[in-house]
């Protein structure tokens, strides 16, 4: 018997995030052939339901209200749980975003749920749904089940591979109508500060500087390599605590765990716990002078030498390479 | 001001990890306070000491997390306690957690609850938002800077590197992001003087918990290490030759780019 899935689709810019591409085909797994339900909450949102719909959702629903404007626990709980309510299900599915990790909790507590954040991997083994996720900051990993009927989990963005869009498929929208009342946190302002509107937990690519960039300034040449290959920029400890960059760049077992496709870490030592925080991306570049540098331990590609000649080189070898392939 | 603290007692971040038997292997390794909740420490005592009142700080685990309750007072908290679940119980997870602090707090009059964004091992930052759910306060997660008035709290709250600015009040929950202070060391005389402070140790009776009220609701089936990354390939030549190879190497091995 298939079970009856909630996947939340979370936006960004008023764009579906690929995070919840992916967390519907883990909600596909959770649901082992039941309804995964696509839940949609902001002021104006419905419109995106098709996208989810494509992507593998069954149906959606969304709950529409200007108080849900912007993300607030108290605002997206209570049209959560309105949706929870009405459709009894036995699966939840968020992406493990700043959102998700923010409000799931949350959600968990009023369900008395257990809650298995994080999942890199959920696969079916004897009839049970079984999640993979990092613990010890991806040190080590856990394989962990929910003993309750009820199946909650995040999953880690870039991880799980989202399904095939399919224009031709459909299915139904409707709306889920609550009255949000006493948000008791307000957002008063926002100051954007991330560059570019890539996320570095979603990036595909990550450019990532250490003391050895030296300045603020010095990050120039590795946010213009990552603009030529589509990434983000990250940092090292050593690069935030130098005052080179801000800490919401940091990359490690204090700061963002990331699995791209492509690291390059560009003067930086490769200390464990900044290791701990990128060893499991997929391919890992290393630019560094010093050739006994650790980071060149977990590198799968490594240049010996002065990030200042090599990264602006990187960047018109790949800029010569774009342009041959057009 | 009512301060609570919320402290896990964590492997240092220097250690490797290594699995004996099916768990993390503990022995030998040296453990720390886990770092978000360093800076819950520190933040809590400079609230403390702008506007008065008392912190204390609230772990749940074993005997051996008395060391780091210690070295909170020696910080300058001012009391702790150690809710000791070594007799009670063998398994547990966020809910678990949760919910014995959650117990702990029912007859308490909070302010502020600090905790940290994330415990750098278990790593769900589960723990604080449920808790808040359950004492039904509001909560604020991975904060960067708190400034208190009266009863109404402005809070800097680090989104994927944006920055929101919250306006809540009292009672609160949030959770400590790297950036909101330096955490500071315990000086000479802090020590000496933690060792005077209160270090009190309850367990799930005092708190009228029974095993069944607490059982977790996940189970671990495994625990394992990521496959060893093997030391890749160094590239020679010139420079010019070593990028060029570099991008071939991206673009027709790894198939990255
Ligand atoms: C509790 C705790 C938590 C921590 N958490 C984190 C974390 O989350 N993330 C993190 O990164 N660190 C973390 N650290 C810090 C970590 O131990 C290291 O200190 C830090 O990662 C070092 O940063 P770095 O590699 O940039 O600097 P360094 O170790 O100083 O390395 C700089 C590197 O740059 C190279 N270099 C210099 N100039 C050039 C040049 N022109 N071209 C090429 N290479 C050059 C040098 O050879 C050197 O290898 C933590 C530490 C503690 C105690
Ligand atoms: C009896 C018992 C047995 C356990 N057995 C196991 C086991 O076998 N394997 C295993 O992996 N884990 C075990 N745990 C730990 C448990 O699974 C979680 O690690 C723990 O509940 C915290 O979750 P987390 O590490 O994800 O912390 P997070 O939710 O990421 O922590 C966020 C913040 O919450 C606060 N916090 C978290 N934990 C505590 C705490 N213990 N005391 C005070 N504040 C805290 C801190 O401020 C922390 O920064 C056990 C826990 C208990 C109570």
């Amino acid at each position: 018997m298939g079970k009856k899935v909630l996947v939340l689709g979370e936006t960004r810019d008023g764009q579906l995030r690929n995070v919840s591409f992916e967390a519907v085909a883990a909600g596909k797994k959770v649901a082992q052939g039941g309804e995964v339900i696509g839940v949609l909450i902001g002021e104006s949102v419905s419109m995106l339901a098709n996208e989810l719909i494509q992507y593998g959702a069954d149906r959606v629903l969304a709950v529409e209200d200007a108080k849900l404007s912007q993300y607030t626990p108290d605002g997206y709980s209570q049209a959560f749980m309105a949706v929870v309510e009405q459709e009894q299900p036995e699966g939840i599915v968020f992406g493990h975003t700043a959102l998700g990790k923010d409000l799931s909790p949350k959600i968990a507590a009023k369900l008395n749920a257990g809650l298995i954040s994080d999942a890199t991997s959920v696969e079916e083994e004897d009839g049970a749904i079984v999640f993979t996720r990092p613990i010890y900051s991806g040190k080590a990993f856990e394989k962990i089940i929910v003993k309750d009927r009820l199946i909650f989990a995040t999953v880690r963005p870039n991880n799980i591979q989202s399904l095939e869009k399919d224009e031709s498929r459909s299915g139904d929208a409707t709306s889920v109508s609550v009255s949000i009342t006493d948000l008791r946190t307000v957002i008063q302002d926002v100051v954007r500060k991330a560059a570019g509107g890539v996320d570095l937990s979603e990036a595909k690519v990550i450019v990532a500087g250490g003391r050895g960039v030296k300045s603020d300034e010095g990050f120039k040449p590795l946010k213009e390599l990552a603009g030529v290959l589509g990434g983000a920029v990250g940092a090292s400890r050593g690069a935030c605590d130098a005052g080179y960059c801000d800490y919401s760049m940091q990359i490690g077992q204090t700061g963002k765990v990331v699995t791209p496709d492509l690291y390059i870490a560009c003067g930086i030592s490769g200390a464990i716990q900044h290791l701990a925080g990128m060893s499991n991306s997929k391919v890992i570049v290393a630019i560094n002078k010093d050739p006994d540098a650790n980071i060149f331990n977990v590198a799968d590609y490594g240049i010996v030498g002065d990030l200042f000649e090599v990264v602006p080189m990187l960047s018109e070898e790949i800029k010569k390479l774009k342009a041959a392939q057009l | 001001m009512n301060i609570y603290v919320l402290m896990k007692r964590t492997f240092d971040t220097e250690e490797k990890i290594s699995i004996n038997g099916g768990q993390i292997e503990e022995d030998g390794a040296e453990f720390i306070i886990n770092p978000y909740d360093e800076y819950a420490v520190e933040e809590a005592i400079q609230i403390r000491d702008a506007h008065e009142g008392e912190v204390t700080v609230v772990s749940v685990g074993s005997e051996e997390a008395g060391k780091q309750l210690r070295m909170a007072l020696a910080m300058g908290a001012d009391k702790a306690v150690l809710i000791n679940t070594e007799d009670d119980l063998k398994e547990g997870d966020q809910f678990t957690t949760a919910k014995i602090l959650v117990e702990y707090f029912k007859d308490k009059e909070v302010d502020l609850i600090l905790a940290g964004n994330v415990a750098i091992d278990g790593g769900s930052g589960q723990v604080g938002p449920r808790i808040a759910d359950m004492l039904g306060i509001p909560y604020v997660t991975t904060i960067t800077n708190i400034d208190i008035d009266g009863s109404n709290v402005f809070v800097t709250r680090d989104v994927e590197g944006d920055s929101e600015m919250i306006k809540t009040s009292l009672p609160l929950l949030v959770t400590c992001q790297q950036g909101l202070n330096d955490p500071r060391y315990p000086s000479l005389p802090g020590i000496m003087k933690a060792k005077k402070k209160p270090l009190e140790e309850l367990e799930l009776d005092d708190l009228d918990l029974e095993e069944e009220d607490v059982e977790s609701k996940t189970k671990i089936l495994d625990i394992f290490l990521p496959p060893d990354k093997t030391a890749g390939h160094v590239l020679k030549g010139d420079l010019t030759h070593q990028v060029q190879e570099l991008v071939s190497l991206l673009r027709s091995e790894a198939k990255v780019i």
